[in-house]
């Protein structure tokens, strides 16, 4: 799973019938000191996250684990909204 | 599988209901002579690892396997310490 | 799968117990002409490969799960050939 922040929403009228009342967000990976990293993804939201937090994210066929995406066409979900972050003496 | 260095720790109160109990661990993965090697990841603890451990973990839907038949959503796990290596 | 060279082995107590018994090495994949490619990674041991050989490993669950000829188990990586000769022509 990787660390992200989440950095906006993404809006499509026409998708997959099973993703209909699926929230996507755009996450942003980061490296456990909150330190922005790689690309964008786009992932479902399975917690109720908001624009501005940090969340855990699950990716590939695991991500169909998540609550109500059985047999959804997805390969990322945001799985966890993250309190703190602890890294003892750096990376 | 790969070799990795535990280097923290995550706390997430709201998650999937499938994550709760579980211990959320931040790796370094590491090459054969113990360099850091790629990105850091998150991965759930099925070893009972700690802080600046050496573990090896598994990638994919795989990672979920030692809590089978729950379906916990995670596509990386700890699942075993490492006591040494030898390079050969 | 992906063609590696097995360079050490992996010693762990503390392990899932679908682990039992298994033998874990430590492989780097290869180019096609030889040469380390990325990081190398654990698989698990079926076949009795040693240090400097060779090895066909698969990098998938499922099909690892099955070399290792347990159900869910807990692995993403197996060797599940010692490889004899690889023949290039192009």
């Amino acid at each position: 799973m990787i660390l992200a922040r989440i950095v906006g929403t993404v809006v499509a009228t026409r998708k997959d019938p099973r993703l209909l009342s699926s929230k996507l967000m755009v996450a942003r990976p980061i490296d456990p000191h909150g330190k922005s990293e790689g690309n964008y993804l786009v992932a479902i939201d399975t917690v109720d996250a908001g624009v501005g937090e940090t969340v855990l994210i699950v990716s590939g066929s695991s991500a169909r684990m998540a609550a109500g995406l059985k047999d959804c066409p997805v390969d990322a979900a945001i799985v966890g909204i993250i309190d703190t972050i602890d890294v003892p003496g750096g990376n | 599988m790969q070799l990795a260095r535990v280097i923290g720790d995550v706390i997430a109160t709201r998650k999937d209901e499938n994550l709760h109990g579980m211990k959320l661990l931040v790796l370094q993965p590491i090459t054969a002579d113990g360099s850091p090697a790629g990105r850091t990841l998150v991965a759930v603890d099925s070893a009972g690892a700690g802080i600046g451990e050496t573990v090896f973990f598994v990638r994919g839907k795989e990672a979920s396997f030692p809590f089978y038949p729950t379906e916990v959503p995670t596509d990386a796990g700890i699942v075993g310490i490492v006591d040494r290596w030898d390079l050969g | 799968m992906q063609i590696a060279r097995v360079i050490g082995t992996v010693v762990a107590t503390q392990k899932h117990r679908k682990f039992e018994g298994a033998k874990l090495l430590l492989v780097q994949p290869l180019t096609m002409d030889d040469k380390p490619r990325g990081p190398a990674l654990l698989a698990v041991d079926a076949l009795g490969a040693g240090v400097d050989e060779k090895v066909l490993v698969v990098m998938e669950g499922r099909a690892a799960g099955e070399a290792l000829g347990r159900k869910f188990a807990p692995v993403d990586a197996a060797v599940v050939g010692i490889i004899d000769t690889v023949d290039i022509s192009e």
